[in-house]
């Protein structure tokens, strides 16, 4: 497909559409940037899994053209994990919420980090539980407003990358939905990543994240995104260290990806030894 | 202990993974948990010897998700736990069910409810495989006193999830699992193995991976092959395109309770002993049933005429074969080691209720044939 003009049509299924995203959510320029990523690598439809869980993002895996794997709630990465080891051959792509990703599936996140299989997690921030109807969320952080924190959170807020990090993921980046065409680039690199890469996008919920907390509609909520953040290590950040970075934080090729680990033991099973 | 010998000493765990690897398993996701633990211990050494995986995932739920990828890229998958993990894999137990995705899920079960008596044996789980998931549906479960028996249901187990599209439930109990005894694997071909029916649609013709045959299977298309489709645990059509549409939601519904009710007689397994002239029958399945075998056998050399009833099959329940074994019988006891569970099935299934009687356990210990005849005599008039 390379070489070829760029056409959503290619890549959506026509059938499952109008999508069921609020208007202003940011969600939909996820899967722009994502096909976009997907085009530009010239990647066989057929080689793709996408697999996600229960949430307003995860039903990123039903508009798209690929093999599609609409789970349960937080388990999509486990999921993944078997079609990932069981055919390592397919891309595996994994779209999920913020409450999706890190608050009932923070075990499995973790640990497809540790493990560093060949899946691209992207975690589609919009720091609420949207489908529910507005519920505050591991990512949103204190002295935030929701349905369920009348009088304002006063949980903390994880920090995706720092996470990610920590977990021992070999790729991690984020970028804002403000930034279209470096969420593209992001993507496709994370993609073309041996390992586990995680991809955080700050994309907005105006429906219920920004009515609650007062933070406009979707325009202001971008131009948000393009105010409060900077590029990883730029001039703007010494003198407003408060401002969200953005970028590649980690690109680490030399740790062992698990399912190449694991067809070496099954050369050495095969040897009879073990 | 070499591959190509065919006669084994053995633990149930051991015999249910050779029967696994006998089926043409591919992958095994677990976490460990007693007394299923020896399954996937086993399994970590032989998959990879012939190219199949393995994976320890980080829990019971993770381990349920793993094998259902798996299973969609072309493969026979398989889980193992007991109680408390089987309890997480739930969900996504349900979420096979509904988007009719092939697996074997072995239950070693032990003292419950939590975390109860995880050493020692029960048969407590029965009703949980069958109603653990919400939602309506239906489930196979076949189950096995013996290691000759346990191979061949495991076997079954493997052939059942391909040709219903299900997950089917291996329900084992601890002593089942951890007692060895002599198990001789039968010859390649000697039992059928069900392979994945895949569908002959080619590549540019529409294929419907929810439209079944007329005969009622549904043949599959492997992940990472020409066509691509939608799996979804929303209600859907035939494209697996989510539906909320009432006529699809039920005919759904319908067809994913018939395919298995429906085929109640295929379904089901069981074995009789001495049930011709038997005026007194004990039913029972898994460990408990050697014991009532036992029993059986000592009242027969004595002038009694009773017989077992042991069942393989424990869901979908043979209510009709179970009816018409017991049509002649004056009295039937249910041997089984919990609060009584299929008992409830049985006394639905017999023509008259009030003759059917408990006999079960509940303390971590093997129900034995002394307590068995403790009821049978007291049924008799006998005293105890």
């Amino acid at each position: 497909m390379t070489g070829k003009l760029f056409n959503f049509k290619d890549y959506i299924r026509p059938r499952f559409f109008p999508h069921m995203w609020c208007p202003g959510c940011g969600h939909g320029i996820v899967l722009g940037s994502l096909l976009r990523a997907v085009h530009e690598l010239g990647l066989n439809k057929n080689e793709i899994v996408i697999t996600s869980g229960i949430g307003c993002s995860s039903r990123i895996s039903g508009y798209v053209d690929f093999h599609s794997l609409h789970t349960i709630h937080g388990r999509a990465l486990s999921f993944a994990t078997g079609v990932k080891l069981s055919k390592p051959s397919l891309k595996a792509i994994v779209p999920m919420g913020d409450g999706d990703a890190l608050a009932i599936g923070g075990n499995h996140f973790i640990h497809a980090a540790r493990r560093n299989i060949d899946i691209t997690a992207i975690v589609m921030n919009n720091r609420i539980y949207g489908m529910t109807g507005g519920q505050f969320s591991p990512l949103s952080g204190s002295g935030k407003k929701a349905t369920t924190a009348p009088y304002l959170t006063i949980d903390r807020n994880f920090d995706v990358v720092e996470l990610a990090k920590s977990a021992g993921a070999t790729f991690v980046a984020r970028s804002t939905v403000f930034h279209a065409n470096e969420c593209k680039d992001i993507l496709k690199k994370a993609i073309s990543h041996k390992g586990f890469s995680v991809v955080e996008i700050l994309t907005q919920c105006p429906t219920y994240y920004g009515r609650k907390n007062k933070e406009g509609d979707a325009v202001q909520m971008m131009e948000g995104y393009k105010t409060n953040t900077t590029k990883i290590g730029s001039k703007k950040l010494e003198k407003n260290p408060n401002l969200i970075q953005r970028g590649i934080f980690v690109e680490n090729t030399e740790v062992p990806e698990y399912c190449e680990a694991y067809d070496e033991i099954i050369k050495t099973a095969m040897k009879g030894k073990a | 202990m070499k591959d190509n010998n065919n006669i084994r000493f053995v633990q149930g765990n051991e015999a249910c993974v050779e029967g696994a690897i006998y089926a043409g398993i591919d992958f095994f996701a677990g976490y460990p948990i007693t007394p299923s633990t020896e399954i996937m211990e086993h399994l970590a050494s032989r998959l990879p010897k012939k190219g199949g995986k393995f994976i320890q995932m980080e829990d019971e739920i993770a381990s349920m998700g793993a094998i259902i990828g798996a299973s969609l890229t072309g493969n026979k998958v398989m889980t193992a736990t007991s109680g408390p993990g089987f309890s997480l894999k739930q969900e996504a137990l349900g979420y096979a069910c509904m988007a009719e995705i092939p697996c074997v899920i072995a239950n070693v079960q032990r003292g419950g409810p939590s975390t109860g008596n995880p050493t020692h044996v029960s048969q407590g789980d029965v009703n949980q495989v069958r109603w653990g998931t919400h939602g309506d549906h239906a489930i196979i479960a076949l189950t096995a006193s013996n290691h000759q028996d346990v191979f061949k249901i495991t076997v079954a187990a493997f052939n059942m999830a391909e040709t219903y599209r299900t997950p089917v439930v291996i329900l084992l109990d601890e002593v089942i699992g951890h007692m060895r005894e002599k198990l001789v694997i039968p010859e390649p071909g000697e039992i059928p193995v069900v392979e994945r029916l895949r569908t002959s649609v080619k590549k540019g013709v529409d294929y419907h991976p929810y439209l079944p045959r007329e005969d009622g299977r549904l043949p599959m298309s492997d992940f990472g092959s020409e066509h691509r489709y939608n799996v979804t645990g929303l209600f859907h059509d035939m494209w697996g395109f989510p539906s909320n549409d009432p006529q699809v939601v039920s005919e759904l519904m319908r067809h994913l309770v018939d395919k298995i009710e429906n085929n109640v007689n295929e379904i089901n397994m069981y074995k009789e002993y001495w049930l011709d002239d038997a005026e007194y029958i004990l039913i029972s399945y898994g460990s408990s049933a050697r014991s009532a075998i036992h029993l059986a056998k000592n009242r027969r050399a004595r002038g009694i005429k009773i017989g077992v009833l042991e069942l393989q099959t424990l869901w979908p329940f043979p209510t009709e074969m179970v009816r018409e074994k017991c049509a002649g019988a004056k009295s039937i006891i249910v041997v089984e080691m919990n609060m009584g569970q299929i008992i409830t099935q049985v006394k639905n299934a017999v023509d008259n209720p009030s003759n059917v009687f408990l006999s079960n356990r509940i303390d971590g210990e093997l129900i034995s044939p002394a307590d068995i005849k403790t009821v049978l005599r007291m049924i008799q008039g006998k005293g105890v």
